[in-house]
């Protein structure tokens, strides 16, 4: 049956084009209407492919549409498709209804603001490269949307281009990511050289011949490199630089595109690899670590930020270290089942904490917050339920996908109990963090300046408004009080929030009396990782040797989980109980604590130095070897003087030969005779020869 | 053996001519040296066999191009030649090189040519009326064209040299 | 019988003549009389070939070398005339605004 995917990603790219080409001279009510109609029908249509994906035959899955061919030569081809199988549909769910509900967010948060039409051009051309990206039956596909939503992501990070710090977040986006991307260029060259082919199905048949490898082989060497991509995509070290700098964009960009999709993207590439990773053990303990480490590593950062959107930056990388984690001890849907609950609290925290700085008027920094449960009480209830999500509080999306990993990380074969340890102490360092946000943000009284008389935020926020609209009335709600968020932009948080509260439910391991129907949907995508997952999370596929023998050991395991489960929701509570600590009881320890750390404080809180590291390291040098050697040593010295000596030449030359043209007769009549002369003894010589 | 006579004598006054005509300073006595001349190659003409070509060198060469040479001559009152520097390379060099340079080619020539190939005299007789035939049929377009770029040339002299008003 | 040879070697002579007047004579009508010389020698060369091939097309080809000499020598004292008008010289050196 003829599924026609086609249509999910043209539609948001004619919403793109109408918008980006006659938006100008839209009105508002119109550019909205444009862009919400492609992506609610979008959503829509998915959600119409997913009622009749569950009606394909098995065999059929994945289902993949043909629609041209892009590239041939000779036996190497490169179509333009569409594959559509378990995985596919659970990102396509997500990027479709979470960016619909992001859409209809930013109609109301940037209904004051300049280029109206033109964010909503850029945020319908994400979609089309996002879903491109996840509709690709091909790793060259996927490719363009990878760069596809890399472009999309410049392009809103530096919507408000006038802003030289906006503009400069949005190049160091891009280039980051290029480096990436340099990873991932050379693991496709490396597929197209020893498989002949970039579609997905045909790579992972010629895969699955191959053995586990021992050592570092080739595919080591192409997960390595396809996972240089995902860190560059994802954010994860030692590329993850980008993430926290492109808050300079607006904030529903940071939700959509930082947050719910564009960084998940690396996760997804991962994951749709596993046959690949698999047989690497070498490349996948190199996720695991990476991941390990940028989670930990991103969550001390995120203890020190005052800043609410840094906060969730810091977090959105420590939360995708989790996702990597999962893929590389080889739990590749409890990664998913991450991405999946992140997208939803993730955009929540992102979306709420914008209608926050919006309802203060461009307000970023939490120091000046405070008091505001009273006086938004909306998006007090929609965020507190995207705090307790990701802190993990039991019976909550983020609780049972994160406990996935915990137990993931140790039970696995290729987990380890140092995985976990770090995964633990970064999930007290997530609830720590996030309830200190909380608490911050809208417990004990307000801090903010009364005045309306607001200095530019530090990052540009919806005051950021065309200097042309200097009423005061514009966007500086200060004269009005804090007010809560319109509607449109309240739904959506509530859709979110009861997202984030369910959404977990269709992934209740074993242990504690689920099914596991998530990973158990997923199973077939894993097929050829599933025969290394420990009991307990197994799919119906007993493929394991005597059944008591199984029975007794996944007895063992369940227990085994359920104490890690507790484990992790103590770990959770603690952190709860030290931002209470130090944010509401004890509001004078936090100063006396960072005094007493000093040296320490100021490195964390000045992220490392790692910025500055890479600029002393990779930057200058890449400027200072760019200017003095390839400009002034090879363009000015070599090429122009190669040129000017060359002119200089033909201007001697032309000297030279000008002589000739004497004006005098005489010296004519000898060079004429001369010529003659010549002609004549050739003459000579050839009638002699 | 009258042959030979006669072609060098006339050669002699050829030459005699030429060389004259490069050492006098006055033109009008280079003008009469290359009269000479054009009335020695005429009989060399005669003795190739060629009449017609023979009366043309008389009549329109000498009688009437070299007249309007001394024409001009006289009308623009031409003096004698300044005295220039002479340059002593030249005359060290040049001249015995000249000299060098012609015995050379002439050995070539005459070796080139057996001495078997020799040119009867009157072997060919070059009648006004076979010339005629071929001006008229083979060559009829150059003598077309010929005559109007006589044409152009009578406008081109009167135009050129008229005076300004 | 003169052997071939012998006028082209005499026509050779001449026109080495007349190349050696061209080039170092320094009144103009003297070098436009070396020119004419030159192209007597030529016309020597062809009628002794005309006569050695025993074709008459090298008599045709003579005449109408003079006739072009006579168109050529016409205009060629035009514009020396008109040279000397503006010159008031015939020395060929000075006549030298022509030069870049």
């Amino acid at each position: 049956m003829n599924l026609n995917l086609w249509l999910i990603p043209v539609l948001p790219l004619v919403g793109a084009a109408i918008n980006g080409l006659f938006g100008r001279r839209f009105s508002n009510k119109l550019v909205s209407a444009i862009a919400l109609a492609s992506t609610g029908l979008s959503f829509a249509y998915t959600l119409f492919v997913t009622a009749r994906f569950f009606s394909l035959p098995a065999d059929r899955i994945p289902h993949i549409e043909h629609y041209a061919t892009w590239i041939r030569t000779g036996a190497f081809e490169v179509p333009f498709a569409a594959q559509l199988d378990q995985l596919s549909l659970v990102m396509l769910l997500v990027v479709t209804g979470v960016g619909f509900l992001i859409h209809v967010y930013s109609v109301g948060y940037m209904a004051h603001e300049g280029g109206y039409y033109r964010f909503f051009s850029y945020l319908n051309l994400f979609m089309f490269f996002m879903l491109v990206l996840v509709l690709a039956n091909n790793y060259l596909l996927m490719f363009v949307g990878w760069e596809g939503v890399g472009l999309a992501s410049y392009l809103l990070i530096g919507f408000y281009f006038t802003k030289d710090s906006a503009a400069s977040a949005g190049k160091k986006a891009f280039i980051t990511n290029r480096v990436g991307d340099f990873g991932f260029l050379i693991a496709l060259f490396l597929l197209v050289k020893h498989f002949g082919t970039l579609e997905y199905g045909r790579v992972f048949e010629q895969v699955s011949g191959m053995p586990v490898e021992a050592s570092a082989g080739l595919l080591t060497a192409i997960a390595i490199l396809m996972m240089v991509g995902a860190a560059g995509k994802s954010a994860q070290i030692p590329l993850y630089v980008w993430l926290p700098d492109a808050m300079e964009g607006p904030t529903p960009v940071s939700a959509l595109i930082h947050a719910a999709t564009m960084v998940t993207a690396g996760v997804y590439m991962v994951a749709r690899s596993n046959p690949i990773f698999f047989r690497s053990p070498e490349a996948l303990a190199l996720v695991a670590i990476i991941g390990a480490i940028t989670a930990i590593f991103a969550a001390s950062i995120g203890f020190t930020q005052n800043d609410i959107k840094r906060v969730l930056a810091y977090s959105t990388i420590s939360q995708l270290g989790y996702m990597f984690l999962a893929c590389g001890v080889a739990a590749f849907s409890a990664g998913i089942f991450h991405l999946m609950t992140h997208a939803f609290f993730k955009a929540l925290l992102f979306l709420s904490a914008g209608s926050v700085i919006h309802a203060l008027g461009g307000e970023q920094d939490m120091r000046n917050m405070g008091g505001l449960r009273t006086k938004i009480p909306r998006t007090f209830w929609v965020m507190t339920a995207g705090v307790l999500a990701i802190a993990g509080t039991p019976g909550l999306s983020g609780f049972f996908s994160k406990d996935q990993i915990l137990w993931k990380a140790w039970a696995s074969p290729h987990g380890g109990k140092l995985l976990w340890l770090i995964a633990v102490f970064t999930a007290f360092m997530t609830s720590f963090y996030m309830f200190r946000l909380w608490f911050m943000t809208f417990f004990n009284e307000h801090r903010g300046a009364k005045s309306d008389k607001r200095e530019e935020p530090v990052h540009g926020g919806p005051a950021d408004h065309r200097a042309a609209h200097a009423n005061p009335h514009g966007h500086g709600h200060g004269s009005h009080g804090i007010h809560e968020s319109p509607w449109v932009m309240i739904a959506p948080l509530v859709i979110l929030a009861v997202l984030s509260v369910v959404g977990g439910y269709v992934g209740v391991p074993h242990a504690l009396g689920g099914h596991n129907q998530f990973d158990q949907f997923l199973a077939p995508v894993f097929k050829f990782s599933a025969e290394a997952m420990p009991a307990g999370e197994h799919p119906a596929s007993p493929a394991e040797g005597a059944a008591q023998h199984a029975a007794a050991a996944h007895e063992d395991e369940i227990l085994m989980e359920r104490l890690f489960t507790g484990i992790s929701i103590g770990v959770a509570a603690l952190g709860f109980l030290l931002a209470w600590l130090l944010y509401v009881k004890r509001r004078d320890l936090p100063g006396r604590i960072t005094e007493a750390l000093g040296g320490l404080y100021t490195a964390v809180r000045n992220k490392y130095y790692v910025d500055e590291l890479y600029n002393a390291a990779i930057i200058q040098p890449i400027i200072q070897g760019s200017s003095r050697w390839l400009w002034r040593g090879i363009d000015t010295n070599v090429i122009d003087r190669t040129i000017d000596n060359g002119a200089g030449g033909a201007q001697g030359i032309s000297d030279a030969v000008r002589r000739m043209q004497s004006g005098n007769i005489r010296s004519y009549a000898g060079w004429v005779a001369l010529g003659a002369a010549c002609i004549v003894a050739y003459m000579i010589w050839m009638g002699v020869k | 053996m009258l042959h030979y006579a006669l072609f060098f004598i006339f050669a002699a006054l050829a030459v005699g001519g030429a060389l004259n005509l490069l050492i006098q300073r006055h033109p009008i006595s280079s003008a009469l040296s290359l009269v000479v001349v054009m009335g020695a190659l005429a009989v060399e003409y005669l003795l190739l066999g060629a009449e017609f070509v023979a009366a043309v060198q008389v009549i329109v060469y000498a009688g009437a191009i070299m007249v309007l040479f001394v024409f001009v001559i006289m009308l623009l009152n031409a003096g004698e030649e300044e005295r220039a520097g002479r340059s002593r390379v030249a005359l060290l060099f040049g001249l015995p090189g000249l000299v060098l340079f012609g015995v050379l080619i002439s050995w070539a020539l005459i070796r080139i040519n057996p001495a078997s190939n020799r040119v009867a005299i009157g072997a060919l007789h070059g009648p006004p009326d076979q010339i005629a035939r071929l001006l008229f049929q083979p060559f009829l377009l150059p003598f077309e064209v010929t005559s109007v770029l006589i044409l152009i040339a009578i406008m081109g002299a009167v135009v050129l040299a008229r005076r300004e008003r | 019988m003169v052997p071939l040879p012998y006028y082209l070697i005499l026509s050779a002579i001449l026109f080495a003549c007349g190349v050696a007047g061209f080039l170092f004579k320094r009144n103009i009508i003297t070098i436009f009389m070396c020119i004419e010389l030159m192209l007597n020698a030529v016309n020597l060369a062809f009628i002794a070939f005309s006569t050695h091939w025993g074709q008459l097309s090298g008599h045709v080809f003579v005449f109408f070398v003079m006739v072009v000499a006579a168109a050529e020598a016409a205009v060629g004292l035009a514009i020396i005339i008109a040279v000397f008008r503006t010159r008031e010289t015939l020395n060929v050196d000075r006549v030298n605004l022509l030069k870049l």
